[in-house]
């Protein structure tokens, strides 16, 4: 049964919305996610670059520069205390041209505003020396030795079941419908029930600005960015070992390329204003644009061994930087219900999260008096994916568990032993797509083809809903559309549609 | 830590590692083991229910599985060991194989010989960059024939599929059987990649219409597919604006090409052909890696699985010998892709072989009244004339032992490739 009242409600299950609950987890408050997909993660957090930015770029004084600069800070630890991927490969931001060495020469000065450390700027022979795939036509490049690379989701899944394991409740399938201030308390409708609280967090990505808007008279307005992305496949050596970034120009931002923390090469994204801010569709316009600007950078791109495509939406505010904090102009007795916002968190959002998490947290703590709990418990996943063991960790997993011996996935080599874990974990899988992004189930080069039928049942049966109501991502993305048996006797036996 | 040694290990019990094992045990060698993931053996064929195989090798018309029994039987009843739900893990080159299985847990396996019979995945959605959402219901046919065949669900109502390939027209027949409804195949090239006879039994004889050099430029629907748009293409295969066509369905059945699953034979740093996606061979099946072969879709994908079950006799033979220490002789000859071939295997022969070498190629298009054309040197060795090549089909061509000898005498590489009438 779902908890209807608690002291806090944040609404939103992206990485801002998990890393909030997480820092909130450690003191003594009822706390509530409410997340209108139907897991974590499933907004930008899922489609974007996946690049803790070193922090050159935003404007010195902006909250995206300062959340940048301390987000990335904070992230070699959290990841490690999340046992979650991290790996600092650097980036380079390449010049073209000499008129673009200036642009480079004013993100380096930026970059020091910033406070950002280990930066250089490099010449042409050594970026080639570095990155042998760059255009051989570059001139000059940034080098930011302190940028890097994680799974978006992955630390927000990590984040969430911290979190969860530490009593916060995320409830997902909950869209807002409204949010409704009384005297002393917030309602929050959702298209599932309605929810109550005192503090009110809202977190919630691109629909941050109409959640704001309802509890707030000073309106926001906000612009829907869609960015498309291609995904290669994994090879025994990348073309590259780094970030590497267009200049931006007047033609706009570029698009960059870069290794993932599994080994693929992405390359996008996009950036289209579009009206529908779930309107993840790719297009055939959006993805040649990709491979026109991303020549510039290798000009021998191939996207033969491309596995998929995809787009995210980034929640892009009119103001152009982060509005975080609390709502003032609701704030009138000591014992009034308070909310707190963390709106427009588009790149470099992902880096910024845990510094944005720090700052809502200190800011509620002002407020309320919440005490710090004595016995935060540490949320240990099941270890390392059988993929990235060696002989002997595999050897020994199987030995501890025979499910390890049961390949389900085999591009990626995912075992069934995880794929119940997925399912098992404190915020667990639901859908093909949950399973596929908290073990790689279907990410490889066959995307899906052969083990997907096996990760249904495995649903089926650990969640004991029959198959066909098996989703590949929640809400009524069945996967089948019934049994044979019921086709053969004919008539309409599945009135879903 | 070696846990087992074998003569000859076999990665795959699909009918090509099936019969390549049988071959071997034919030969004499006693110690074979074939590793399978599947909990069953018979691999592709235990979901491939239709009729239309067997008729090369047995003179009748078999169902997938009848086929696979046959070979599975025979397996059986030559003593022949299969460990099924084991999923190999790595190859190397001096013939260490890594393996797991829920009941035998993790194993390092050394082989005399090892060959690689592991078969062929489809071509995802992302290999094909086609845009729009990314819902349910978008299914390589093979994914849906083994949801209908094998798990007894059906996939989806209303259906249009990408390509021709022959699973995407066997699954255009299976759901239409299944009551569902079947709107169009399309196909982006101007024929079709699959066999002619599964086009008249499997489409037009159920009225589904194909459209050639049409794609699928767009796919709707937020959850499950909506609809599709289909387009006709240039000859750049290009989609040409105004020329679309939108179907409100709720699947997307996608058979656009099969290729070689060789992340296993890379590993072990098999040299592998950038047209076939598969190893280079000679003509005993023989990779790069003394010692290591491969037969079946793994090495070329086929139409028909009497030329794969042919195929992997000749591997398990040659590896068989191998293993008793019989070696090839003679320079080796390499078999080049002349004017429209694309792909031939074997990539190389030995001077000195004295037995018939049959090889397989695509057309690179289309082809009427025309000749495959063997040539070494300056010297035309074998003319076949056919009245149709088409990339839908494997064409083959046998040359005799008595044949080769005319091939020893001259010095250059082998070309195979087609002449058009009036060329």
């Amino acid at each position: 049964m779902n908890d209807l009242t608690s002291d806090i409600i944040i609404i939103g299950a992206g990485i801002t919305g998990c890393a909030v609950a997480r820092e909130l987890s450690r003191y003594d408050a009822s706390v509530t996610v409410l997340e209108a997909g139907s897991d974590v993660a499933e907004g930008a957090t899922k489609a974007n670059s996946g690049i803790i930015h070193a922090g050159f770029d935003a404007l010195p004084g902006s909250r995206k520069a300062y959340h940048n600069v301390r987000g990335a800070a904070l992230y070699p630890k959290l990841c490690e205390d999340l046992g979650v991927g991290y790996r600092r490969c650097g980036a380079l931001v390449i010049a073209l041209s000499e008129d673009e060495r200036r642009t480079i020469e004013e993100l380096y000065e930026r970059g020091i505003a910033n406070g950002v450390e280990g930066m250089r700027i490099i010449e042409r022979d050594e970026i080639l020396k570095l990155e042998p795939g760059i255009n051989p036509e570059v001139v000059c490049a940034l080098h930011a030795t302190t940028s890097a690379i994680v799974s978006p989701y992955e630390v927000a899944f990590a984040l969430a079941d911290d979190a969860a394991y530490n009593g916060v409740q995320f409830l997902t399938d909950q869209r807002v419908v409204s949010v409704k201030r009384d005297t002393d308390h917030y309602t929050v409708t959702t298209t599932d029930s309605e929810y109550t609280c005192k503090i009110l967090i809202n977190c919630a990505g691109s629909f941050g600005a109409d959640i704001h808007n309802q509890i707030s008279d000073n309106k926001l307005s906000m612009v829907h960015r869609r960015g498309q992305y291609y995904l290669l496949d994994r090879a025994e050596k990348l073309q590259f070992g780094r970030t590497i970034f267009q200049c931006p120009s007047k033609m706009g931002k570029g698009v960059l390329i870069s290794p993932t923390l599994h080994g693929n090469l992405i390359i996008g994204p996009t950036a289209e204003d579009i009206d529908d801010p779930e309107d993840t569709a790719t297009t055939a316009d959006g993805l040649a644009d990709i491979i026109a600007k991303a020549r510039r950078t290798w000009p021998q791109l191939s996207v033969r061994t491309n596995i998929t495509n995809f787009s995210g939406i980034r929640a892009h505010l009119t103001t152009g930087d982060f509005v975080i904090g609390r709502l003032d102009d609701v704030r009138e007795a000591s014992d009034a219900p308070k909310a707190y916002e963390a709106i427009g968190i588009e790149s470099p959002g992902l880096s910024a999260a845990p510094s944005i998490a720090k700052e809502i947290c200190q800011l509620v703590l002002k407020d309320a008096a919440l005490t710090e709990k004595k016995d935060i418990k540490k949320y240990t996943r099941q270890g390392k994916s059988f993929h990235d063991m060696s002989a002997e960790e595999r050897a020994e997993a199987v030995k501890r568990d025979p499910r390890y011996g049961n390949i389900i996935c085999r591009c990626e080599t995912v075992t069934e032993a995880e794929i119940r874990d997925a399912i098992r974990r404190p915020v667990g899988a639901r859908s093909i797509d949950a399973v596929k992004r908290r073990t790689r189930a279907g990410m490889g080069r066959c995307q899906g083809g052969f083990c997907s039928p096996r990760v249904a049942a495995i649903i089926s049966e650990e969640t004991g809903i029959p198959l066909t109501e098996v989703t590949k991502n929640g809400g009524r993305s069945y996967l089948l559309t019934g049994t044979v048996e019921e086709y053969l006797k004919g008539g309409e036996s599945d009135d879903r549609s | 830590m070696i846990d087992l040694n074998v003569d000859i290990l076999i990665i795959g019990a699909g009918p090509a590692g099936l019969a390549a094992a049988i071959a071997a045990k034919e030969q004499g060698i006693d110690s074979i083991l074939i590793l399978e993931r599947e909990d069953m053996p018979g691999g592709i064929l235990r979901q491939c229910i239709h009729n239309g195989f067997g008729l090369h090798r047995f003179n009748e018309e078999l169902t997938g599985p009848e086929y696979a029994q046959r070979d599975i039987d025979r397996v059986n009843e030559l003593g022949i060991k299969i460990r099924c739900g084991t999923t190999v893990l790595s190859v190397s080159e001096d013939k260490l194989v890594t393996c797991v299985s829920s009941e035998e847990g993790f194993r390092t396996i050394k082989a005399k010989a090892i060959i690689l019979a592991m078969g062929c995945r489809e071509r995802p959605r992302g290999a094909l960059c086609t845009p729009g959402t990314r819902c349910a219901g978008i299914y390589s046919a093979g994914t849906a024939q083994r949801f209908v065949n094998l798990e007894g669900y059906m996939p989806g109502r209303r259906v249009v599929i990408l390509g021709s390939g022959d699973i995407g027209l066997i699954m255009a027949r299976r759901m239409t059987l299944q009551g569902a409804k079947v709107l169009a195949c399309v196909e982006i090239m101007p024929y079709s990649s699959g066999l002619n006879r599964n086009i008249v039994q499997c489409l037009e004889d159920y009225d589904i219409p194909l459209y050639l050099s049409h794609t699928v430029t767009d796919i709707k629907g937020r959850e499950r597919v909506e609809g599709v748009t289909v387009a006709r293409v240039d000859e750049n295969r290009k989609p040409i604006p105004g020329t679309e066509i939108d179907f409100r369905c709720d699947t997307l059945l996608l058979s656009c090409g099969l290729i070689p699953e060789n992340e296993l034979s890379l590993g072990a740093g098999v040299e592998l052909s950038p047209v076939t996606s598969g190893a280079v061979v000679d003509e005993d099946l023989e990779t790069s890696i003394t010692g290591i072969y491969a037969c079946g879709n793994v090495l070329h994908v086929h139409d028909l699985v009497d030329h794969v079950s042919s195929e992997s006799f000749r591997a398990g033979k040659a590896a068989a010998e191998y293993v008793k220490g019989i070696k090839r002789e003679g320079r080796i000859i390499h078999v080049k892709d002349g004017f429209g071939v694309r792909g031939v295997v074997p990539q190389r022969i030995h001077g000195g072989c004295r037995e018939d070498v049959t090889f397989m190629f695509r057309p690179a298009s289309v082809y009427r009244n025309s000749t495959a054309v063997v040539t070494c040197g300056n010297n035309v060795i074998k003319r076949k004339k056919a009245m149709i090549f088409t990339p839908g089909e494997m064409a083959t061509l046998t040359l005799k032992a008595s044949e080769l000898e005319a091939v020893q005498e001259v010095d250059g590489d082998i070309t195979v490739s087609i002449e058009q009438e009036g060329m």
